[in-house]
């Protein structure tokens, strides 16, 4: 094969510091194995992701409440070319699920086979451990 | 009122894996016949706009360096971004500048250069162009992922199937094979679509489109401008419609279309007074084939839910109905990202004038209308684009 003569550049080392001092409830909410939304006190607007600032009353006196937990499948696919940051996983399978009090939720669907899962079906969302060791959220099928 | 505004010059650089040239000769090769074409001196150019989306090439400040090397130091300058559909908010902050009466002349560039970073590190970057905190960090999601979650949301509502699909990458393939700068010139058959590699279900590699280095031109003018260059064929922007949906995939209401699409192009018909039966031809965001379908849905060339028979009847053909993408598309043609809008728009003004590369695949108009569909994201930004001859 022909070889196209390039110069290497210097190389960055990127990451982030994300803040998140103002959704921290949400991540202590984890270690309690709750998944908690705000909802706000002026219009009653319930949002997740969570949000410490409302988007539709630009109030920002909210409450942390728990999404309920069940739902229904809305699409899925499963990722089977995976990104450089996750080469270490199988594939894996991401749902959108509508919950009951009508919020939806994108995550990872575990614990069933491919051939199982259809739009409509129902799964419940709960916390769990990542193979890093990191806590996160996932549905499971009900 | 706001002023006219024409195309007078497009100029457009073979797609590909372009590691033969930099970002500054990569924009130089549809710089340079853009001008020429357009037949004025360089000195006219008051604004530059580039639509480059960056980070996968070494360069930060791309307009300034590309401004430099094509001897444009001096203008002004500026660089869009709005994802895949950087090119076409380019085109829309040039046509601005000079429908509002501030400029007269700008030239309008969209180059990318996606293949000097590793292809993992490519979906990598992609994959995080959603929302990175609360779709990519704990889940991975890749760019294929984002639109397959649509196609098995239209499989499972409208009976839409992976043959459908298909359908759709083996026409734009069959016209790229006839565009000589497309990434991909060779035809291929349902069978090659569905029984490549499974990338994100129910997408396969030929449901999605290639990455892509590349670079496209176009100049602008003025009506007073367009009289005294002469030019020959202007091409009018009779139109443009814009919107755009929320970061998160979870915060909208349905997967089975996309909102930005529908808004924007009814904004573009109002503003072009036309409807979608009036135009004769389209470009429209086929990043995956999924995409292609639905934009034939929300752009209004049918029914929500109908669009599989457009192309099952062969009404997306060059000698259909709306013939759709008969220069490959993104899907074949290939997708600079930041190029992949000016692309589009330069590929349709070069068809109005019926000056399309290779004739069998040069549409008959009679109206002389055609639109460029260009979607950011999964419809995180969406522009239509209207031109008449
Ligand atoms: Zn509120």
């Amino acid at each position: 094969m022909l070889t196209i003569p390039t110069l290497k550049s210097k190389p960055i080392n990127l990451s982030y510091d994300i803040p998140i001092s103002r959704t921290k409830q949400f991540w202590d909410g984890l270690k309690e194995g709750k998944v908690l939304a705000t909802k706000c006190k002026k219009c009653g607007t319930l949002n997740f992701p969570p949000a410490a600032d409302c988007p539709n009353c630009y109030s920002s006196d909210i409450e942390w409440i728990p999404l309920s937990s069940e739902g229904e499948i809305e699409t899925f696919t499963h990722v089977i070319v995976k990104p450089q940051s996750f080469q270490e996983y199988e594939p894996y399978t991401i749902v959108i699920v509508k919950l009951k009090d009508n919020v939806r939720v994108l995550a990872w669907l575990t614990d069933t086979l491919i051939e199982n899962i259809k739009v409509g079906m129902k799964v419940k969302l709960q916390v769990k451990k990542s193979q890093e060791g990191v806590l996160t959220y996932e549905f499971t099928p009900i | 009122m706001f002023r006219r505004v024409a195309i007078i010059g497009i100029g457009h650089s073979k797609f590909g894996v372009r590691q033969d040239v930099n970002v500054n000769e990569l924009a130089f090769e549809s710089i340079k016949p853009a001008i020429e074409d357009a037949g004025v001196d360089k000195r006219d150019i008051e604004l530059m706009v580039l639509g480059s989306v960056g980070v996968w090439y070494e360069e930060p400040l791309p307009v300034v360096s590309i401004a430099e090397y094509c001897g444009l130091s001096g203008v002004g300058l500026l660089r869009t971004e709005a994802a895949c559909a950087t090119g076409s908010a380019a085109f829309f902050t040039a046509y601005s500048a000079i429908a509002s009466g501030q400029i007269d002349v700008a030239l309008v560039v969209g180059v990318e250069k996606m293949r000097e970073v590793d292809t993992l590190t490519a979906i990598e970057l992609m994959g995080r162009a959603g929302c990175y905190l609360w779709e990519f960090h704990n889940f991975g999601i890749t760019f294929p992922a984002y639109y397959a979650l649509h196609a098995t949301a239209h499989m499972a509502k409208y009976g839409t199937t992976e043959e459908d699909l298909a359908l759709i990458a083996v026409k734009n393939h069959k016209y790229a094979a006839m565009n000589p700068n497309a990434q991909f010139r060779k035809p291929i058959t349902i069978n090659d679509v569905l029984s490549s590699m499974v990338i994100a279900w129910p997408l396969k590699l030929y449901d999605c489109c290639p990455i892509t280095d590349g670079s496209a031109t176009i100049i602008l003018a003025s009506e007073n401008k367009v009289r005294e260059f002469k030019v020959d064929t202007p091409i009018w922007v009779a139109g443009i419609g814009y919107s755009s949906d929320t970061v998160n995939l979870s915060k909208r209401s349905s997967y089975v279309g996309l909102y930005p699409t529908v808004r924007a192009s009814q904004m573009a018909y109002r503003m072009a007074n036309i409807e979608p039966k009036d135009v004769e031809l389209a470009n429209v965001h086929d990043c995956f084939t999924i995409a292609e379908l639905m934009a034939y849905e929300d752009l209004g060339f049918c029914r929500k839910g109908e669009g599989v028979k457009l192309i099952r009847d062969g009404e997306v053909e060059v000698d259909g109905k709306i013939p759709v993408n008969v220069d490959g598309g993104l899907k074949a043609k290939g997708h600079p990202i930041g190029a992949t809008g000016i692309s589009m728009i330069a590929e349709l003004a070069k068809q109005l004038r019926g000056e399309a590369i290779e004739r069998s695949r040069q549409v008959a108009f009679r109206k002389y209308i055609a639109l460029a569909h260009n979607v950011g994201g999964t419809g995180h930004y969406c522009y239509v684009t209207i031109l008449k001859r």
